[in-house]
């Protein structure tokens, strides 16, 4: 079973490279681009099929390991 | 005087800060590297700039989890005294022994040049051989050092006197004209509560010797001396 976890910065905090990718899509004509922001996308191939099971070891990676609580939040998909 | 530098896969800049200790101290620091989990006493261990794992996920995020960390974390609370510089400053924030965190620089750009810096609190074991107030020229090098923290840790770090140095101009004004990264406040350089751990983002180590540009890094390491002896 695969899992994805999309990963951003928390919103309160400056993102330049987001910024930097709605100046380049305006210059390129995008004119209705309110704003940018961007993540990362970690995928995790588990040797189990219980998203049930899973959830919490998932969280606690996140916690411990992959993103950074002060600055960063995540959300968490299981893929079929 | 016993002290330790850590190895990481990715540091760079260890034989740096190894080379100026001997320079100035003329005693050799010892190697660790990252996967020791015993190791005999040391009065002040080291967390070297470099690119840990190659700042992977983020920097110094899988460094804050090498075996060795553990330690380093207990020998901390017991009053070991730690510094990180750079990565190693990245290192120490991402394992919690420092608040904060170290985020991409606001102009996105690697910055290697030197700034000036203002030494804000001279009380304590890393900086008491400077002035207060004290203006110092020294070397930056990162891509990541924009120094992050909420309000209220912001709030303790001031009143507690945490914030030991601040980016400035030559004249000693900290204003966001002088910070070359976007961090909060001039931040360049925090001390836990108890005042026995240090992470700072500019590199003492690159101006601790005439023929490299600049002696400014060497009180740094007399204050330390001093501290330990």
């Amino acid at each position: 079973m695969k899992v994805k976890i999309e990963v951003m910065l928390r919103d309160a905090i400056l993102d330049p490279q987001g910024n930097t990718i709605k100046k380049s899509l305006a210059s390129l004509g995008f004119k209705n681009v309110k704003s940018v922001r961007q993540g990362k996308l970690i995928e995790i191939d588990l040797n189990s099929s219980s998203s049930t099971k899973e959830k919490k070891n998932i969280e606690k990676m996140c916690e411990d390991v992959l993103t950074n609580s002060l600055t960063e939040k995540y959300k968490i998909k299981f893929l079929k | 005087m016993k002290i330790a530098i850590v190895v990481f896969p990715g540091s760079n800049c260890d034989r740096d800060i190894s080379w100026a200790i001997k320079n100035i101290s003329g005693k050799k620091p010892d190697y660790l590297w990252h996967k020791e989990k015993n190791f005999t006493n040391y009065d002040l261990i080291i967390l070297p700039g470099g690119f840990s794992y190659g700042d992977y996920l983020r920097c110094g995020a899988i460094g804050s989890h090498s075996p060795i960390m553990n330690e380093i974390k207990k020998r901390s609370q017991k009053g070991t005294k730690i510094i990180g510089i750079c990565n190693g400053f990245q290192i120490l924030t991402e394992s919690k022994m420092l608040p904060g965190s170290l985020l991409k620089n606001e102009n996105l750009k690697f910055i290697c040049k030197k700034i000036f810096l203002k030494v804000k609190n001279n009380n304590t074991f890393f900086s008491k051989k400077y002035k207060l107030n004290e203006i110092i020229n020294i070397p930056i090098a990162h891509m990541e050092g924009r120094y992050y923290c909420s309000k209220e840790t912001l709030k303790e770090l001031e009143s507690n006197g945490q914030i030991i140095f601040q980016y400035c101009n030559d004249n000693g004004s900290i204003k966001n004209n002088y910070n070359p990264n976007g961090s909060i406040m001039n931040i360049a350089g925090i001390i836990n509560l108890k005042g026995n751990v240090l992470g700072m983002m500019p590199h003492p180590e690159r101006c601790s010797e005439e023929i490299l540009g600049g002696e400014n890094g060497i009180k740094f390491f007399r204050s330390i001396f001093e501290s330990i002896n």
